[in-house]
């Protein structure tokens, strides 16, 4: 085997139950290399990285790393052959410090056996010195931002003295400034001889980032490039299979705007926002921007019924509407396609077909109560159609469904209850390019057949492209309502982070200039 | 090339099949240990597979196998109920003790006379409905965990019904109570008849209404049922109460198999062989996940146990380790079927 090569995986394959995950892929890592892995949701990269790391065995294919041939081994086995893997999910011990979870389970002991704390600082602080950050090792998990528990994790794999490290979307929840950061780590970690295989559907961050790609598409190995030899058009259509025209479909509709639908008029919760009054008109796509922790998501929660407004109205087709459960809202035509899917959306060990009717479950009532369970049937295999949802049948528990798949059932969910407004709160995270142009489609169809939409998003790119207006909140309050006429996301960003603010309270403005 | 393609997709095809095989042979395991259960008694013991034998497994089995259904219901719904013995006592303490006979309720109140068979029944299903309700509402509404509300339930249940009683077993009861132990046409013992009819109901409850749909979607996700507009905290309190109804149903039932009386210390340890039989039948105590037939096989395996080591003259202390060994395995083996 070259010298030069570090991990090479050689028809790999790997099936569960119903399901051929990979089929017969290869993959190979140079040393010292930044490499990217790319493909749709559901392409087998998170399946082949799990089987790298020991978490699944193989069903089929050999695997060599650092010269050695290797086959069965454990998750503990990996981590001691120096291959660590940041997951996209974190699951740190929140009520323990920084440098506990760094050492958690092999913690340097004094000569009495017990746990000695002095070492374990000054050992923490090397480790943060070797790629120049700064946390302190005694800080809790708890109080910590999810960037900085993220780089606790790759510095918890430096301190396994980490050959390899696997990054499964690292940047999905950091803010730019802190996605730089971590680039300067990673870039860090490259210098220094460590390999990175990259995992993200940010295809900017690649180009930064990596040296060389390798794409997947529906379990099977497509092409490794140079990242100097590919160009972004040439990726995405290797990834999808096709060429992918127009990513905002919006202005292939002549969607005509009508009366007001929902006008919200000066709620608050108390806590997360306050004052947040904007209206929503028949065919009109909302567009909802703002830093994370800006209380976009709350709003939505309330407006749903999910949490209680105290103060202020909200009005329906010229009606005042009390909505205190989520059934209210979903009675009154509202339809809420949460941010976490996993958290607030799917139910894992259900089947798709459930999955879709769940919302609108009561409508298929027949007399004496029962549920007529062979309208249910057609209904979900029509919705699995028309979604192009692919899923082995609708009895398949949605677990077992790639991201972009899982979303799509939720749409597809939430347009079975028949809405007239629907809020989508980050409709597309997480989700390859191939599904996210398909959910595009499907919003700018429902607004143009008079359906009005709210569209949560921290992706400005998205906001701008499929907006008919923005709406820009900083720190619980709207600061901004835009025409999404000649904006840029420099504009959207200076409302968002307060700069601009067209809802300032005027006297306030005129005292502040004074006293300049 | 097209002929390579077709190959591929054969093989894939194949491989797929392989998989469902194996998805299809654990869905039935349960099916199948009870049935080479079954052919093992009957080889070693021919009597087993006798018709009376079978009703008297099935007559046995009608009191917790109900009990059971209840549980199974709860765990659903990712909850546990460890009070459906103490509230059985209870239910059917208040039962007893409002359906005495005139000869006995003359002595207390004269002239007040005997009170008719449905008061007793109702009386029975109410308390067990509202003691049930009282724990959905302490789960749902003030957010108790369920092993906590249930445990206290548990104890103060049976407290209640030591104190109604005095600690000494209510008689005298009704005589009619005693169809509940009879057999229709002297054929078909009324409990069994009661424990079918329970399990359609439920079964029909579970399958085909939009709230046995919300059980597995509350126990699936609770907080995307909540968004899916399923009315979480009120289904949360019906399930502790229907679970609670059932258990004042196995209260009649034991009534009439003892010939109309009751001891406040009756279905003592119920809870746990329910618990059991929900959860060797497949219920994943994770919540979302469970069948109405599994939890019926679940009771079967437990009440043929029973009845085989007896006819085996197998003692009672292996049989308890033997049913410890049971529950165990099922939930390794339901483990193991999640980790694929």
């Amino acid at each position: 085997m070259n010298d030069n090569i570090l991990l090479k995986m050689e028809n790999v394959t790997k099936t569960f139950p119903g399901v051929v995950a990979l089929d017969e892929v290869d993959f190979t890592v140079k040393k010292g290399e930044i490499h990217a892995l790319l493909g749709e949701n559901g392409a087998g990269k998170s399946t082949l990285m799990k089987c790298l790391i020991g978490m699944y065995s193989v069903t089929d294919g050999k695997i060599w790393f650092d010269g050695d041939y290797i086959e069965n081994y454990t998750m503990r086995d990996s981590i001691e052959m120096q291959i660590s893997m940041i997951h996209q999910e974190l699951n740190p011990v929140l009520h323990k410090t920084v440098m506990e979870n760094i050492w958690l389970g092999r913690e340097p002991k004094n000569k009495f056996g017990l746990i000695d704390h002095k070492k374990m600082y000054d050992m923490t602080l090397d480790l943060f010195k070797r790629i120049n950050i700064d946390i302190d090792p005694k800080a809790m998990l708890l109080n910590l931002t999810v960037a900085k528990i993220q780089m606790i994790e790759i510095v918890k794999a430096i301190s396994y003295n980490a050959k390899l490290i696997i990054m499964d979307e690292p940047t999905s929840s950091l803010t730019d400034k802190e996605v730089e950061q971590l680039f300067i780590i990673t870039k860090e970690l490259k210098s220094q001889g460590i390999s990175i295989i990259y995992i993200s559907h940010k295809l900017e961050e690649i180009f930064e980032l990596c040296d060389s790609v390798t794409i997947f598409r529906d379990g099977q190995y497509v092409d490794t490039r140079p990242i100097s030899e590919i160009d972004t058009e040439t990726m995405i259509s290797m990834m999808v299979g096709r060429k992918v025209n127009n990513l905002f479909p919006k202005d292939d509709f002549e969607t005509e705007i009508g009366k007001v639908r929902l006008n919200v008029k000066e709620i608050s919760d108390g806590v997360n926002f306050k004052n947040i009054s904007f209206d929503l008109k028949e065919g009109e796509i909302l567009g909802f921007a703002g830093l994370i922790g800006a209380g976009r998501t709350e709003v939505m929660e309330s407006l749903f019924g999910v949490n209680p407004i105290t103060e202020g109205e909200i009005i329906i087709d010229n009606q005042k509407t009390a909505i205190r459960h989520t059934d209210d809202a979903i009675d009154n035509g509202i339809a809420f396609l949460t941010e976490d899917r996993r958290k607030t959306g799917i139910f894992p060990m259900l089947s798709v077909g459930y999955n879709l009717v769940s919302a609108s479950i009561d409508s298929y009532k027949s007399k004496f109560g029962l549920l007529n369970t062979k309208a249910i049937k057609e209904d979900a295999e029509a919705y699995i159609d028309t979604f192009g949802i692919k899923t082995p049948s609708q009895e398949t528990n949605i677990e077992n469904l790639s991201g972009g798949n899982q979303q799509k059932v939720l749409i597809a969910k939430w347009l079975l209850t028949k809405p007239d407004i629907l809020i989508l709160d980050e409709p597309t995270r997480g989700i390859d390019v191939g599904a996210k142009t398909e959910i595009y489609r499907t919003m700018a169809k429902m607004a143009y057949t008079g359906k009005s939409i709210i569209m949560v998003s921290s992706e400005l790119p998205e906001v701008l492209g499929m907006s008919d207006r923005i709406v820009v909140m900083h720190e619980g309050r709207i600061t901004g309502i835009l025409e999404n006429k000649g904006l840029d996301q420099q504009i959207i960003m200076e409302y968002a982070t307060g700069e601009r603010d067209d809802f300032s309270d005027k006297e306030n403005e005129v005292l502040e200039e004074e006293l300049v | 090339m097209q002929t390579e393609q077709t190959e591929a997709q054969q093989i894939l095809k194949e491989k797929e099949r392989k998989a469902n095989y194996t998805i299809m042979a654990k869905k039935y395991l349960i099916v199948i240990i009870l049935i080479l259960m079954i052919i093992g008694l009957s080889i070693l013991n021919p009597s087993f597979l006798r018709f009376n034998n079978i009703l008297n497994i099935l007559t046995q089995i009608s009191i917790y196998g109900i009990l059971s259904l209840g549980v199974f219901i709860v765990i659903v719904s990712k909850g546990i109920d460890l009070s459906v013995g103490s509230i059985l006592a209870f239910a059917g303490i208040v039962a007893a003790a409002v359906s005495q006979t005139s000869a006995a309720i003359d002595q207390v109140f004269p002239n007040v006379g005997m009170a008719p068979i449905g008061i007793t029944i109702l009386v029975a299903l109410l308390m067990g409905g509202i003691l049930g309700a009282i724990n959905g509402s302490l789960i749902a509404y003030f957010k108790i965990p369920a092993f906590i509300a249930t445990l206290g339930m548990f104890t103060a249940a049976r407290g209640a019904a030591l104190m109604v009683s005095g600690g000494r077993p209510v008689s005298n009861v009704n005589p009619s109570i005693s169809f509940f132990g009879s057999r229709l046409f002297g054929i078909i013992p009324v409990p069994v008849v009661i424990y079918a009819t329970v399990i359609i109901i439920i079964g029909i409850m579970m399958k085909f209404t939009s709230f046995g749909k919300s059980v597995y979607a509350i126990g699936g996700n609770i907080d995307a049922a909540k968004v899916s507009g399923i009315k979480v905290k009120r289904n949360i309190t019906i399930i502790y109460m229907i679970c609670g109804v059932l258990a004042g149903l196995a209260a009649i039932i034991h009534m009439g198999r003892t010939g109309g009386s009751i001891q406040p210390g009756a279905g003592m340890g119920h809870e746990l062989t329910a618990i059991a039989g929900a959860t060797i039948g497949g219920t994943s105590h994770s919540g979302g996940v469970g069948t109405v037939w599994g939890a019926v096989v679940g009771a079967l395996i437990l009440g043929v146990l029973v009845n085989g080591f007896t006819l085996l003259g197998i003692n009672a202390y292996v049989q308890q380790i033997v049913q410890g060994v049971i529950i165990v395995a099922a939930v390794l083996l339901d483990m193991r079927k999640a980790a694929d």
